[in-house]
């Protein structure tokens, strides 16, 4: 089939049987690959109920028709699976070179099912595949097992790996590759750690077949200029998405101590030029990618080499803890990524510990001792690892904010920022009404990148309620995660804003099936609305109440920064989801209507 | 005419070496490119990238003339003439004289200096000059 690798690999770990099956050409016409895979097999073959960290539950591993191939970005694979963290849709996308590797290996996706009796890695060699014993790499950290096997097999063998935190289960531990990319958010590294399975690694020499050579390379060539000559070029490919952190403090839209406020007063510090001038080395990027986000640093206070930290990392891991020394927040970046924990929700979570304790909610005898206040570098360390580790103090963190705040209560769950139980990212949305609608509707949790509205907000009027604005975070919501879909990155489009009809002779010649950008948004749409039944399906009394945001946004103004005094009014909150819900074809407690389901072809998918 | 590379400059992201392997062989495939990147992490955290000089020590050796030289200096197999014995891949200084039959099966391969890893690359880490001329 051209565009594909062609099989879909079926890992059974209970009885550790490995096989391959032909890549479904009827799935592939209607879901395309990426996260359209996930969410379908997710649907499809994942139980209704399956506990998240048990056999039934599956990790679907996906890359798409422009993973490995010349198209600029190529390095995007979605890791699919019902989320441990949030017991909805978890899909979280990976960058660097696992993707391509596994195309080239003939793969589309790897579907890890039950549980192994004993540790074990995932062996990949084109047709070689084996389950093999890694009971001595349980209990390491990412980077000491992705080093022992890039020794062992070579540079060109990929490694996807879990750390302590997956082993551990933490519902929000992440998977990490190339030394410093993760499937980062839902808890995808749990759901591997659950299945016994430390590691995948992947290597293939096979070529991915395309319908026109000619017209896919010069359609390829035409994409790669067309991101070198955009005018944002330089300076996004020399400060990545470190760019925008000075914007986001300007704007208040910097998350600042647990998101009390947008605007943070060390800001300066954690700011992208200081960084690149401070510790970065190298730019390190992802597969096929001309104009790398990816910053490698070399962090000579704490004798140490990390990617990163990029924007979220920074808001999460700096001003939301009031932390602003850059290398600290690349230390604490390198501690989430060597033990396995999202650094967003790590991030998170520790905010909101840190204001619990300046609250007098948490006393040192709660907290190992551990002095959290705001700004506390050597506390969010110790934190880090004992979230991983499921020790003390953070055995509590290690549930993730929001049912950490349902243990302790005294009213910290007002503070725990988060929509459906996962930790809202990096961007304070007091006043910000697209970015928050786009948080509160997002189809994983409070993740930003679905819809990334917060300029448009500022270019509109922030607190403006208006169908339009619902219109634009419908519109990106079923359009950027098309990226992810096609097993690339979104960033040449948002960042270098090149055209996105560049892609569609790219996709043609490579599938050989004409797609324009409106077909794509419908499949879009399609994938949207399939994970909203999902998330009914798996949860009872779904509905409405789930897309409500952290009462911060709509009672508690910021009294500091640009933000200071400002707020959304509750009953915006209410008229945004209801408009929301009516242009999506959605009741008003927020599930799509039959006809909708209907009108998308969703029918036979759902049963 | 040759192709450079200021290593310093790479990040690593294949896309010469997918670019390479279309323009070679009509294929994806980066393992069927004429340029080798080996990345060093996690610490010295570079990329270190081999690319033809166009020496000529290649052809030297070739047993049947199949590599030959073009009107801008750059040597590249006659594929048809390739009979594979493999005395050109161990004089190559740089490392990028490739003999792989469980890759290709009926030929040699090298750097033809089509340009094509030069239009791709968005660092700047590669280009092409006259062979004297080292610096970009």
């Amino acid at each position: 089939m051209n565009g594909y690798g062609g099989s879909i690999l079926r890992v059974n770990l209970t009885k550790g049987e490995v096989t391959k099956e032909p890549t479904p050409a009827d799935v592939a016409r209607d879901f395309i690959g990426g996260r359209g895979f996930g969410i379908y097999f997710l649907f499809k073959e994942v139980p209704k109920g399956a506990d998240p960290l048990g056999p039934k539950n599956k990790l679907i591993i996906s890359s798409g028709p422009i993973s490995g191939m010349l198209v600029p970005g190529g390095g995007k694979c979605d890791w699919t699976t019902k989320a441990p963290l949030t017991g909805g849709y978890a899909s979280a996308s990976m960058g660097g070179h696992f993707t391509a590797e596994m195309r080239y290996a003939g793969l589309d996706s790897i579907i890890l099912e039950g549980i192994s009796p004993k540790p074990v890695y995932l062996f990949i060699d084109d047709n070689k595949i084996e389950l093999r014993d890694a009971s001595d790499l349980w209990g390491k950290g990412t980077f000491a097992v992705e080093k022992q096997f890039k020794e062992k097999l070579g540079e060109e063998f990929q490694v996807a790996v879990i750390g302590p935190g997956g082993e551990n289960l933490v519902p929000y531990a992440c998977i990490n590759h190339d030394y410093g990319r993760q499937a980062g958010r839902g808890g995808v590294g749990a759901v591997m750690g659950s299945k016994k399975v430390k590691a995948i690694v992947v290597h293939g020499a096979k070529s991915i077949p395309v319908a026109d050579k000619d017209a896919y390379r010069k359609a390829g060539m035409a994409l790669y200029k067309a991101c070198k000559d955009a005018e944002g070029f330089k300076d996004w490919t020399r400060y990545g998405t470190t760019i925008v952190v000075s914007w986001c403090d300007e704007v208040g839209a910097l998350p600042t101590r647990n998101f009390s406020a947008g605007s943070f007063e060390g800001g300066k510090n954690i700011y992208g030029p200081v960084m690149r001038e401070k510790i970065v080395i190298t730019d390190k990027a992802c597969f096929g990618c001309p104009s790398p986000c990816g910053k490698y640093s070399r962090n000579k206070k704490y004798n140490s080499f990390v990617e990163g930290p990029e924007y979220e990392t920074i808001g999460m891991m700096g001003s939301n803890l009031g932390i602003d020394d850059i290398e600290a927040v690349a230390q604490a970046n390198l501690l989430c990524d060597e033990l396995g924990v999202d650094s967003i929700s790590t991030g998170n979570v520790i905010g909101w510990a840190m204001e619990c304790y300046e609250k007098g909610i948490f006393t040192k005898a709660d907290t190992d001792g551990l002095d959290l206040k705001f700004g506390n570098v050597e506390a969010t360390f110790a934190l880090i690892e004992k979230i991983a580790r499921r020790e003390g103090f953070g055995a509590l963190l290690a549930e993730g904010v929001k049912r950490a705040a349902q243990k302790v209560g005294k009213g910290s769950e007002k503070f725990a920022i988060h929509v459906k139980g996962m930790e809202q990212s990096a961007y304070a949305t007091h006043n910000a009404t697209a970015m928050l609608l786009a948080y509160m509707t997002c189809d994983v949790g409070a993740h930003h990148n679905r819809a990334w509205a917060i300029t448009y907000d500022l270019q509109v009027g922030r607190d403006k309620v208006v169908p339009e604005k619902v219109a634009r975070v419908i519109w990106l919501q079923n359009f950027r995660p098309m990226f992810d879909v096609l097993g690339g990155c979104r960033l040449q489009w948002v960042e270098l804003g090149i055209d996105r009809d560049l892609y569609v002779p790219a996709l043609e010649a490579i599938t050989g099936i004409h797609r324009t950008w409106e077909d794509l948004d419908k499949v879009g749409e399609r994938i949207w609305n399939l994970t909203r039944l999902y998330w009914a399906r798996e949860n009872e009394g779904f509905g409405r109440a789930w897309d409500m945001p952290s009462p911060r946004f709509y009672e508690e103004a910021p009294t500091s920064g640009a933000t200071k005094g400002q707020i959304t009014k509750l009953e915006d909150v209410n008229k945004l989801l209801d408009m929301y819900y009516e242009q999506r074809g959605w009741t008003s407690d927020g599930l799509p209507k039959p006809e909708t389901i209907e009108a998308l072809g969703l029918k036979a998918v759902i049963g | 005419m040759r192709l450079y590379v200021d290593s310093t400059k790479c990040s690593g992201c294949n896309a010469c070496r997918v670019a390479c392997s279309l323009n070679l062989f009509g294929e994806t495939n980066p393992k069927k490119a004429a340029l080798v990147i080996e990345p060093q992490f996690p610490a010295p955290g570079i990329y270190n990238v081999k690319v033809c000089t166009q020496c000529g020590d290649c052809a030297a050796v070739c047993p049947t003339e199949a590599i030959k030289q073009d009107a801008q200096g750059a040597y590249y197999v006659v594929y048809e003439e390739c009979i594979m014995c493999g005395a050109c891949e161990p004089v190559c200084p740089e490392g990028v004289m490739f003999v792989r039959p469980n890759l290709v099966e009926n030929t040699a391969w090298k750097c033809n200096l089509c340009g094509d890893c030069v239009a791709v690359c968005g660092t700047g880490a590669l280009w092409i000059a006259e062979k004297e001329a080292a610096t970009a």
